[in-house]
Parts: structure tokens; sequence; C-alpha cells
């Protein structure tokens, strides 16, 4: 008898795992599976924050006038072209003819009106305030939408292809948080809460009808859990390894194939300009060459990703590789360190307890005491103590933090941003940088990244990379990640 | 009567002073969680605000009062982070977590019990021994552990099962089964191993005692009289064990969860600590906390039912 019982748990125990001997997920034909890290708190990207929900929906599910290309460049989407008034205050749309949204309601230019006003009304992320310089929205015809600018800005037209240029259906904006609306070649099939998102391909697209009618968006806020799951099939494509050191394992079996672009992630060595001893320019750029960047590369990040040398990754039209201005020197730094009378410096580094702060922490700690610099690492709970501490209350000397934000050199303008960075020559560059013709902000903003190199405002330590695992055979991934979407819309199959 | 009503009270009092410490924790957490909300792009003036809107910038103890009055009255307040309303979520969340702890607890007793009855039986033979010191083995390996082994074993290496994931049983019974299988093993493993010795040493106890004797001397053979006469004795101290497991279990659970990518109470606490979701994380908190005063109210119930001794002594 308790033979037959315990024959019987055995049985039990196995039947679970017998019942799946069969792979349990195989990529269909019609059906693709991308895993992310951060999972959308809801859909609604017009109240609640964070890169999640705009990488998950814009491009695929809303649209707007623009977008930007896998390169950076502002390109048309739901405008066809668009023109720029001598005094660059007044945009003139020509819109796409045929686009509905996924209710069936027409896109026209009083959509256009409906949506950029509609961010001043009733969006609440502090994003929105990138609209504020829109003066008024005019409907001239159905397919022309006139937009007049209080002055001229360039970042305005920029912003438009992010989250804030999204064009929502009049109609369809009553439940954003569960029933997103768009125009796009997808809509939302499914949204587990935490778990995943299911795109179905929206059959009334006025473009080309995308190559998989289905894509799962799966969520692992886990690194480890996010790499078992393509290792055992569970999905398809892992759309930004967390830990460049994981790569080995995908590197060594033939299923899969990487995938290596750029982000707008500089992993930025931040400096308290305003506050002694990092208010003095020697010392900042002693530091700046007593670092080895190649060699932390190389430590922290398993030498993917590139050096700048300044807040500028290579998708913004006025990249320059200024990594060499301030090569590897340290005699040079013990110069500037005598110099400044600062031979026996302590420095507080106060970083965010993340894997890339965590090992870049210790690359400087050690390459600094080499030029006679003594840097104490303190761990601080990421976003919510680095936040209040370092970013508000200003309290370090230094600090180590991806800014992956588009275009986020412009906080070199603000003087009380957390770095303390004072140059009114910069802030007023960066103004007619704006303001100005596209040329002359390219010469501007490159004179911007110039100066706050040779200042030393900061020590930009890398860009991230954007590192893609994938099943063999499937293409037409955005190996760049430019803008804030994830772009569905090219995926294929060879 | 006077029995139910002093349970009520303790269960009344146990949630209150959860509820004061919860919020006591959550008010010396560093961390402003409207600055968390709204990120590096936040003005002052927006801060203010936000603080405003969450009702941060009230007192303590009116922020208490506000939160415990709308549990009262069943309304779990908003989230931080998105302004949805919390207790639809929870709802979601703890059923995924009930299936997760329902499916634990049935491997636990589905192996502990035969395995300790058996441990027990042949305490002297060589299969009692090793049951025995498996069991022990196993009780000290914790349930992430034997979880990251499975995935390793199943998942990565045999590509049998999923390595984590949920699918709800209603969109897909098969893919939510095979979901459930690793992380509910890797739960209900590790339980099962404490549960066996105290399966064994419960047995143990009613092998010696005069009843199962008379029942052998009767002529039932030693396993017949085990099972008819003696396993029911031997339940009441498993019952016991088993209701402190479930406790165990909803903790091990929120560890699991996290391993596994299961979208349950566990990972909503996880993450509404590192978004200072304050509100969500009192919640949850609370639920746990009831939920286990609620599963050791049960424990005596089925005391009871297990022993029909036990209703007249009360």
């Amino acid at each position: 008898m308790l033979r037959a019982l315990l024959a019987l748990t055995l049985v039990a125990a196995l039947a679970g795992c017998s019942a799946g001997s069969t792979a349990y997920s195989s990529p269909s034909a019609d059906s693709i599976t991308i895993g992310f890290s951060a999972a959308p708190a809801n859909l609604d990207f017009t109240r609640t924050d964070g890169a999640a929900i705009p990488q998950a929906l814009l491009d695929n599910v809303y649209q707007g006038l623009v977008r930007l290309d896998a390169n950076g460049a502002i390109v048309p989407q739901l405008a066809t072209s668009w023109t720029v008034s001598p005094d660059r205050r007044t945009y003139d749309f020509q819109l796409r003819p045929g686009v509905t949204f996924t209710d069936g309601e027409p896109f026209t230019a009083d959509t256009v009106k409906f949506s950029v006003d509609r961010v001043r009304t009733a969006w609440t992320i502090s994003l929105k305030s990138q609209m504020d310089v829109v003066d008024h929205v005019e409907a001239v015809d159905p397919l022309h939408a006139r937009v007049v600018l209080k002055q001229p800005s360039n970042g305005w037209l920029f912003s438009m292809a992010s989250r804030l240029g999204a064009m929502f259906a009049p109609n369809g904006v009553g439940n954003l948080a569960t029933t997103p609306i768009g125009t796009g070649p997808y809509r939302l099939d499914r949204f587990n809460r935490g778990d995943s998102l299911v795109l179905k391909a929206n059959p009334g697209y006025w473009g080309p009808k995308p190559a998989y009618g289905r894509v799962v968006l799966k969520y692992f806020q886990d690194p480890t859990a996010l790499n078992n799951a393509l290792l055992s099939n569970g999905i398809d494509v892992i759309s930004s390894v967390q830990a460049p050191d994981s790569l080995a394992q995908f590197a060594s079996d033939e299923r899969f194939t990487t995938i290596q672009g750029t982000t707008t992630g500089e992993v930025v060595l931040s400096f308290n300009n305003a506050k002694a001893p990092l208010n003095d320019k020697r010392v900042r750029q002693a530091l700046t060459y007593g670092i080895d960047r190649k060699a932390l590369l190389d430590t922290a990040w398993a030498g993917k990703g590139l050096l700048i040398g300044s807040m500028v990754p290579p998708s913004d039209p006025w990249y320059e590789d200024l990594a060499g201005v301030h090569p590897y020197d340290p005699a040079k730094a013990r110069q500037l360190l005598s110099d400044a009378g600062q031979q026996h410096l302590t420095l507080r580094l106060r970083i965010p307890n993340l894997p890339y702060a965590v090992d870049s922490a210790q690359v400087i700690r050690s390459q600094l005491a080499a030029i006679g610099v003594t840097v104490s690492i303190e761990e601080l709970d990421f976003p919510a103590v680095w936040l209040k501490q370092v970013f508000t209350g200003h309290d370090f000397d230094m600090s180590i933090v991806a800014h992956v934000e588009a275009r986020d050199i412009v906080t070199f303008g603000n003087p009380k941003y957390y770095w303390g960075y004072t140059n009114p020559t910069v802030t007023q560059l960066l103004a007619a940088a704006d303001t100005g013709t596209p040329e002359q902000q390219i010469a501007d903003m490159k004179q911007v990244a110039r100066t706050i190199n040779a200042d030393a405002a900061a020590d930009w330590l890398f860009l991230l990379p954007n590192l893609i695992v994938a099943k063999k055979g499937i293409t037409g991934l955005p190996p760049n990640q430019v803008g804030e979407a994830f772009d569905l819309s090219a995926l294929g199959r060879s | 009567m006077m029995v139910i009503l002093r349970r009520a009270g303790i269960f009344l009092l146990t949630l209150a002073i959860a509820s004061i410490v919860v919020f006591a924790f959550m008010a010396v957490l560093p961390g402003d969680p409207a600055q968390v909300a709204l990120g590096v792009n936040a003005t002052p003036e927006l801060l203010a605000q936000t603080r405003h809107a969450f009702g941060i910038d009230r007192p303590l103890p009116v922020q208490y009062l506000d939160w415990i009055g709308g549990l009262f009255t069943g309304d779990f307040g908003r989230s931080y982070v998105t302004g949805d309303a919390i207790g639809p979520q929870l709802l979601d969340r703890f059923e995924v977590t009930l299936w997760l702890v329902g499916a634990a607890t049935v491997v636990a007793v589905v192996v502990a019990v035969p395995l300790g009855t058996l441990a027990a039986a042949k305490h002297r033979t060589a299969s009692g021994t090793v049951v025995s010191g498996l069991s022990q083995l196993g009780a000290a390996v914790p349930a992430f552990l034997a979880g990251i082994v499975l995935v390793e074993i199943f998942a990565v290496s045999l590509r049998i099962l999923p390595s984590g994931g949920w699918t709800p049983p209603d969109a897909d019974p098969v893919a939510f089964l095979k979901g459930l299988v690793l992380p509910a093993l890797s739960l209900g493993l590790v339980q099962a191993a404490v549960l066996t010795r105290y399966v064994r040493s419960a047995v143990l106890d009613v092998l010696g005692e005069d009843y199962l004797r008379t029942a052998r001397a009767k002529g039932l053979r030693p396993t017949r009289a085990l099972i008819r006469h003696g396993l029911r004795n031997a339940a009441v101290p498993v019952v016991t064990v088993l209701g402190l497991q479930l406790a165990t279990l909803l903790i091990g659970a929120v560890v699991v969860e996290r391993v596994f990518v299961i979208p349950g109470l566990g990972s909503m606490l996880l993450d509404a600590v590192g978004g200072r979701d304050l509100i969500v994380v009192q919640d949850v908190v609370m639920v746990l906390v009831a939920a286990v005063l609620v599963v050791n109210l049960l424990v005596d119930v089925l005391y009871t039912v297990v022993d029909p001794r036990l209703r007249r002594a009360r």
C-alpha cells in the first residue's frame, strides 16, 4: 500500500513535466515574442511617466506627424511634408490622406489641433512643458494643419517626434490607461499587467502590412530571467541586454545572433561644479586626465559601448568625436592638482546602486588613487534616495548616472541642475541653437559640446551600447535606441 | 459565542498594530514619492503640486487615519505612480499569488505525507533514513535557489518548461499549467521537506499508541492499521505546521515570483518599494498580514474537523 502511495506521488510530481515534453514555445510564422526589462504600469503615457509605455506604443500603436528614424533623423509619418516660415515660428504640415484610427475616426487637421492642444490641457507628466512654446494650432483644411509657436524652436519639432507628438482620436481618449486607440500598424490585443502586452496587426493600417500579425512584448524585471527566457525558447528577442557579461552565453550558441548599436545613454561621472573643490576647473581637468576610460569601459561594460568625450551621441547631427581631448595622462593630472594646491584630495562618490555605476566606481577609485585622490564610494538606493540626496539635495562631490534622455546636453545650460554648471556662454548658445536655422543649430551645439568638454564640466565615461540578441532569421530589428519607440513595423524574417 | 468574539477582537487588534507598524516604516523610508514619480524633469512647483495631489503634505496622523478609514470602506486608495485605483489590481495580483501558494501547498502535501509516513514506518531501515536525510537537506534550501536550479535544468537545458512568465488560466489553460509547474515545485518542494519531518514524527508518535496496538491485535496489517487509525490522529500536529507554513509560503512567494517573473502580490510589493509607491506597499503588506491571520483562524477551525474531541473542549 505504501509503495503504491509513493508511486502515485512520483507520478503526480512528474505529470507536469511530462505534459510539457514538446518545446513549449516555438515562434510560429505569424507571431514573435520580444523580451523587455521594464514593464509599463499602465498604457497612458500622457499621465504616467517612464520609458516603458512609449517604448511599446509609440510608432506601433500611436503615430505622430513626424518620427525619428533609426539614425535619429526627423522623418515624415502622418505628415507627408512640412514647411517652416522665414521667421521660424509657423509650421505648415501637409497630412497623409486616408488615415483612420482603429475606432474608425478619420485623421484630419482637426485631430492635430485636438492632440497638440490636449498636451497642455490633459497631460500631467513633467515632459509636457516642452509643448509650452506652442501658441496655437489651426486646421487650415482637412489635410493642412498649421502650428504657430510663441518663439522659434528647433527643439519643438524634435519633441513632436516623441510621445508628445502622438495623435489621439478625439472620441478615443476615454480610457487611455487600458484602451489605446491610434493609427499605427498595430493595435492592442491584450495587456496583462506586469507580464506582457499583446499587439495584433491593424487591418485598416494605411501603410505596408507588418510581417508579423501578432507581437508579444514580454516583461522581465530580472536580467537573469530575461536571459533564461531566450535560452529556453520562451522569447525570440532580447530587446536590450542589461548585463554585457551575459553576451558570451549567447555568442557560443548558434541559435542566436547579436546586434550592437548605439543609444542616447551617456554614462556620466558628474562633478559638483558649484562646490569646492570641484568648482576649480583644474581639479576637474585633473580627474578627467586621471581616468583611463578605455580600461574602465572594458571592466564595467565588457568593452562594448563608445567613448564620446561630451554629452552628444553619434545620432545627433552635431556629434563630433571629442573622446581624445583629455587623454589618460596621470602625470599631467598630478601637475594640475598640485597647481590647484590639492595634492591630498578626498572626494565623495555617491552613486546609485546599479551595476554599471558600482563597477565604474571601483575602477575610478583605484585609478584616482594613482594620482593621489582618495575616493569614498557610497551606494544609494535608486531612484528614491539618489534623486533626493544627489539630484535634488546636491549633496555629493561626484556621482555616476546614465543620462538616457535624448538631447540632454541642454541641462548644462541650467545652473540649477544637479551638476551646478554655470556658464552664460553655454546658456546663450543653447538658446540661439533652439531659435536659429538648422545649420546655425548644428554650429552652436558643436560649440556647446566643445565648451563643456574643455571645462571638464563632467567626465563622459562612455555611451551605453544597444545590445540586442535575437534568434537567427529575424530581421528588421531597430539597431539603435535613439528615440522613445521600439519600432516593430520593419520586423521581418529571412 | 464568547470565543468567536474574542477571536475577532484579537484579529482586529493584530491588524491595527500591523497597520501602524507598516505605516511607520513607510514614513521613515528615505526618498520622496513625488520626486520618484516625476523623475528628473520635476520642477519645485510641480513637486509641491504632486505632493499635494498625493496627500503627503498632510500631517502623518491624518494620512494614517485617511488610509485606514479607506481600508474599512474597501477603498485601497490610488497608486502614486499610475494614479490607478489599487483595489482591483490587488485582487488580480492576489489571485495569481493564491494559485501559486495553492499549487505549492498541494505539492508539499502530496510529497510530504507519503514520504513522512514511509520514513516513520521504516524508521529503522535504509529507506527511512534516506528520506529523513533528504528532508533535512531540502529544508535547508531556500526556495529561490531551488527555483534557479529548476529553471537551469527544465527550462534552459531541457527546454520542456517555461523559465518564467504567467498566463492567466482563462487565456490558455495549458500554458497556465506549464507556467505553474516550476514555481510551484520550487516553493512546494522546500516546504515538503520541512513538512516531511513533521509528518514523520507525528506518525512515529501514533505508531507507539495503544489504539494502534489494539488495531494490530484485531488482525489488521500494519499498513492498514496505520492508514485507518493512525493518519487521522497524526493529522492534528501536521495541520498546525501546515498552517504556519502557509505564512512562510506567502512570504516565499514574494521571492519566487521575482525569479519566475510572475505578476503576483510579491512582484507588486517589490515594484512598489522601488518606486516609493508607499500606499501600494502598505496595502499589499496589509493584505498579506490579513491572509496569514485568516489562515491561522482556518487552522483552528480545521482542528475541530479533524479531531472531534476538540469540539467539546471549547
